[in-house]
């Protein structure tokens, strides 16, 4: 209580402490929400609306003939920006270039995007999945195989995802 | 010899209802304040074990039951295993002398006040000795702050039931009860009203709940005076408060709410409308108002500061329930109705 109050205020602040002034309108706050409808999204079974932006989990992507798209011409291996991707090639018995070998390791990459942003022939690809896991030692090394099966598992997501932000890349 | 032995089997028995039914309460009392703060949160609370969640604390307690009890080397062993139990018996011991209906008490003494302010008092031995055997700053500094505290509001809390004492002319619970006899407006909350607030405010500091909780303070004191307690030791202190949570509901009900009598009382009609509720479920439906507004209070207001603590019961509650003992007195002498107008 400062002395240069005047006693109407210093009498108003008396009546408002013995009152319980602040803390009803406090309960009153607490007490309103309790009655609000709940906006807690329930993980498992529901989830918020996911950005076809998003960088989530890996892909290698094939064309709709089933042909790998990538062309082992190693861009991602070299703009990554956290050394995550290992990219080994060589002319299969067809005559065409594959990658023998493409690792990415998840406890490396940063999720930049940049790898698909330099790929050529839209090959590798970040998906919208962001909840994945990893249980055993060495399943954070994604290896060729393990990114076309999350390519085609997805390929329709990815497709759609792609064709929306198309007008902005 | 055989009638005694059936005496003490009756006595028995109800002990034994007590603890079931007082168990059952703290059950659903760690159910409910999840779920209440959840919702004042905008949250859902916990709804995965059993149906909408209610076979949490059944889960809980599993846990707690099954976890390892660890005991600190640095401690005294015989004494931090005694105080939780100490706690928790003195929080049981107290229901004893509370009567849930004309008649319907374990032991029905006249001096049940002074003997719930006594046992009351005791409880808080058993956090002083946890906190001072667990031989960790961070639980004695807990129990220091909770001695200190409930030193403080003890005295609040005995100027109150001064005047219910006084108004009532008896310190036998269903004495008190029966003079507020006539309906909501005849029950002592207001006459009484300022002590009513200093004594709820002054059970849910006695009780170290929120806003008071510094003994606990989990935020400076990581738990206070139960840091190093796990497994069932820390059970025994978690019950044994939320049991002293049931008791001040149940006390302020009967002190100043008119225990198991209906508010409807002298209305014309409406008396007979309500006449079939039992006693007991008008006492539980008060208690269960208080123990909502301790989980109101725990989700609305932040912890007060160690000193306001002390500001509060010694220079504000203190004075002013000595001013409303005297208030009281002339009342009560002028028999001022419709409350003193018999006494």
């Amino acid at each position: 209580m400062r002395a240069d109050k005047n006693m109407i205020q210093r009498l108003t602040q008396y009546i408002k402490s013995f009152s319980f002034w602040d803390f009803l309108v406090g309960m009153k706050v607490t007490g309103s929400y309790f009655w609000k409808k709940k906006i807690t999204i329930q993980y498992p079974e529901e989830s918020t609306p996911v950005s076809p932006r998003f960088r989530g989990i890996h892909a290698l992507r094939r064309y709709p003939n089933g042909e790998e798209r990538c062309i082992a011409c190693k861009l991602c291996e070299a703009v990554c920006p956290a050394l995550a991707i290992k990219i080994e090639a060589e002319p299969y018995a067809d005559g065409l270039r594959r990658t023998t070998l493409y690792e990415i390791d998840l406890f490396k990459c940063i999720y930049c995007g940049l790898c698909e942003e330099s790929c050529p022939v839209d090959a590798i690809v970040l998906t919208n999945m962001g909840d994945y896991h990893i249980e055993q030692r060495g399943e954070n090394i994604l290896t060729k195989e393990k990114l076309l099966a999350i390519g085609d598992q997805y390929e329709v997501q990815i497709a759609k995802d792609r064709a929306e932000d198309k007008a902005y890349r | 010899m055989l009638n005694n032995i059936y005496m003490i089997a009756i006595i028995f028995a109800k002990a034994i209802a007590i603890v079931i039914g007082l168990i059952i309460m703290v059950l659903l009392l760690t159910y409910l304040e999840r779920k209440v703060i959840g919702y004042m949160h905008v949250r859902i609370g916990p709804n995965r074990v059993g149906p909408r969640g209610w076979l949490q604390p059944v889960a809980d307690t599993i846990k707690l039951i099954t976890k390892e009890i660890i005991i600190p080397t640095a401690s005294n062993r015989f004494l931090f295993v005694l105080a939780p139990a100490i706690s928790f018996g003195t929080a049981l011991i107290a229901w004893a002398v509370i009567p849930f209906d004309q008649g319907v008490v374990v032991a029905n003494i006249n001096a049940g006040i002074l003997y719930v302010l006594a046992i009351s008092s005791l409880g808080v031995y058993g956090i002083m000795i946890a906190g001072w055997a667990s031989n960790s700053k961070y639980s004695l500094f807990g129990s220091l702050r909770a001695a200190a505290q409930s030193i403080s509001y003890e005295i609040a809390m005995g100027f109150a039931l001064i005047g219910v004492m006084m108004a009532a002319g008896s310190l036998n619970f269903q004495a008190v009860v029966m003079a507020q006899q006539g309906g909501f407006w005849h029950w002592y909350w207001l006459p009484l009203l300022p002590l009513f607030m200093v004594y709820w405010i002054s059970g849910v500091a006695e009780t170290n709940r929120l806003p008071f909780d510094v003994a606990e303070g989990e935020s400076e004191l990581v738990g206070g005076f139960h840091v190093e307690y796990s497994g069932v030791t820390f059970a025994l202190f978690f019950f044994a408060e939320y049991a002293n949570m049931v008791l001040i509901s149940a006390l302020i009900s009967l002190l100043f709410l008119g225990g198991w009598l209906s508010p409807f009382q002298s209305i014309p009609y409406v008396e007979f409308w309500f006449a079939w509720v039992p006693g007991p479920v008008w006492l539980l439906i008060k208690i269960s108002f208080f123990l909502y507004c301790y989980l109101w209070f725990r989700a609305t207001f932040p912890r007060f500061r160690y000193d306001q603590i002390m500001r509060l019961g010694w220079k504000v509650f203190i004075p002013l329930t000595l001013i409303w003992i005297i208030v009281i007195a002339f009342a009560v002498q002028l028999k001022i109705g419709p409350w003193f107008a018999s006494g």
